[in-house]
C-alpha cells in the first residue's frame, strides 16, 4: 500500500473542501472497497478523507411516504431495518445477496453504489485496463470474461458494476420514475453509473460541489408501478 | 475542524478486550496488523487480507467485521473483542467448548474468525435456524471443510441459550 495522509472530515463542507484542495484525495466510508483497492495499488490516494463522522447515519421517513437513507448507513442496517424489510423487501434481499455479514456491517449504502468493478484485469496493475489507464486497452474483451457484460457494454470496457443493490437501481431507472423524480436523487444516480461504465476512466464522481450527494431517496412503495 | 496530522504517525487509543491501548501508528496500519504486530494478539488470523476469508473477524463496537479492511487510525476510542477476550483455557467460551465437542475444526486457522463471526451473528439475531446460520456464516471460509461441525456447534449454543432462557 502506498503511503497516504489521513484526514477526518466532520462536515460535508469540509469533506468537499479537502477534495477540492487535494486532487489525489479519496473519501473513505466503510473502507471495504477502498482499502482493498489500496492494497492492490489500484487506488493510490495521497490523502484518505474519513467521512464516518458526517451526520449521514440515519434512515428517515419522508413526507411523501418514502424513506431517505443517509449515505453512511451500513448495508446491514438498511437490509434489516423493519421499514425496509416491510416496504422494500427486494432492496433488502438485494443487499443481503451481496458480500458477507462482516462486510455488510462495515460497508455503507453510499459506498455500495460507488464501489469499483471486480474485473480481474482492473485489479491487476500489471495489465492494461481502460478504467485504470485510459486508452491502454481492455484485455477482458478477449480474455477471462465470464463475469463480464453481455448487454449494454461499451467498446472500451466490458466490466460490470459489482453491486447487487445497484442492479436493483437499474430496475428503478424506468422512465416513469424519472419523470416523477422519486426514484433516486443521489449518490450516484443510475445515469451516472451508466455514464461511468461507458466512460470507463471516469473515476471521481464525488469530486466537487453538488455531485457530493448525501442521501438515497426511496419512493413511497404504493407509487411503484411495477411489482417489487 | 479538520483533524489532520502531518507527521506520518498518528496516535490512537483502542480498547481491546477491556484494556485501553494507546499506540502511535502509520495510517496504513489495519486493525488486524495493529492487533497482531503491535499488540501481539495473534489469535486473529491473516488469511486473504482482502476481506474474503473471514479469518481476521473480530467484534468492533459489538459488530463483527473483517479487521484486515479497517484502518486502525479511523477507530479512535472504539472497543474491540478478539478471540483472546472471549475465553481462557481454564474457562472456555461456550462456543469454544461447542467447537471442540462438534469437531468444528481441523487445522484451526480459521477458528478464531469463525467463533468471533458466530458471536456476531448471534448478536445480530439471525442465527435462529440451520439455514440462517449457514447463510450468516458464509463470510468465513474453512479450507479443511469443517462446516458441518461449525454449524452444529453454533446450533448447539443457540439451543442451550434458548433453553436457559425458557428455564428462567
Amino acid at each position: 500500500m502506498k503511503r497516504f495522509r489521513y484526514m477526518k472530515a466532520v462536515s460535508v463542507r469540509e469533506a468537499i473542501g479537502i477534495l477540492a484542495a487535494e486532487p489525489g484525495a479519496a473519501l473513505m466510508a466503510g473502507g471495504t472497497n477502498l482499502v482493498d483497492l489500496m492494497k492492490y495499488d489500484v487506488s493510490t490516494p495521497t490523502v484518505v478523507v474519513d467521512i464516518n463522522g458526517l451526520p449521514l447515519h440515519d434512515i428517515t421517513e419522508q413526507p411523501d411516504g418514502g424513506l431517505r437513507l443517509g449515505a453512511l448507513v451500513s448495508n446491514a442496517d438498511v437490509a434489516y431495518d423493519p421499514r425496509i424489510t416491510e416496504r422494500y423487501p427486494l432492496l433488502s434481499s438485494a443487499i443481503l445477496a451481496g458480500a458477507s455479514g462482516q462486510l455488510r456491517n462495515m460497508a455503507t449504502v453510499g459506498g455500495n453504489l460507488l464501489q469499483r468493478t471486480r474485473c480481474s484485469y482492473f485489479y491487476d496493475v500489471q495489465v492494461r485496463c481502460n478504467k485504470r489507464e485510459p486508452g491502454s486497452g481492455c484485455p477482458a474483451k478477449t480474455g477471462l470474461n465470464r463475469g463480464h457484460a453481455i448487454l449494454g457494454a461499451s467498446p472500451l470496457c466490458i466490466a460490470t458494476h459489482p453491486s447487487d443493490m445497484s442492479s436493483l437501481s437499474r430496475h428503478w431507472m424506468q422512465p416513469s420514475w424519472w419523470k416523477e423524480r422519486v426514484a433516486y436523487e443521489a449518490f450516484p444516480s443510475p445515469s451516472f453509473i451508466v455514464f461511468r461504465e461507458r466512460v470507463p476512466n471516469a473515476t471521481q464522481p464525488l469530486s466537487l460541489g453538488k455531485s457530493f450527494s448525501r442521501w438515497i431517496f426511496l419512493p413511497c412503495p404504493h407509487r411503484w408501478d411495477t411489482a417489487i | 475542524m479538520i483533524l489532520t496530522q502531518d507527521s506520518t504517525q498518528i496516535e490512537v487509543t483502542i480498547h481491546v478486550n477491556g484494556t485501553p491501548h494507546a499506540v502511535k501508528i502509520d495510517p496504513c496500519v489495519t486493525l488486524l496488523d495493529l492487533l497482531r504486530d503491535h499488540l501481539q494478539l495473534t489469535g486473529s488470523k491473516k488469511g486473504c487480507d482482502h476481506g474474503q476469508c473471514g479469518a481476521c473477524t473480530v467484534l468492533l463496537d459489538g459488530k463483527r467485521v473483517n479487521s484486515c479492511l479497517v484502518l486502525a487510525v479511523s477507530r479512535e476510542g472504539s472497543t474491540v473483542t478478539t478471540i483472546e477476550g472471549l475465553g481462557s483455557i481454564a474457562n472456555l467460551h461456550p462456543l469454544q467448548s461447542a467447537f471442540i465437542r462438534h469437531d468444528a475444526l481441523q487445522c484451526g486457522y480459521c477458528t478464531p474468525g469463525q467463533i468471533c463471526s458466530a458471536i456476531g451473528l448471534m448478536l445480530e439475531g439471525h442465527a435462529k435456524s440451520h439455514d440462517e446460520i449457514r447463510e450468516g456464516m458464509s463470510g468465513n471460509l474453512c479450507r479443511c471443510g469443517a462446516y458441518i461441525g461449525i454449524v452444529e456447534a453454533i446450533e448447539d449454543v443457540m439451543e442451550s441459550e434458548s433453553s436457559r432462557e425458557e428455564n428462567r
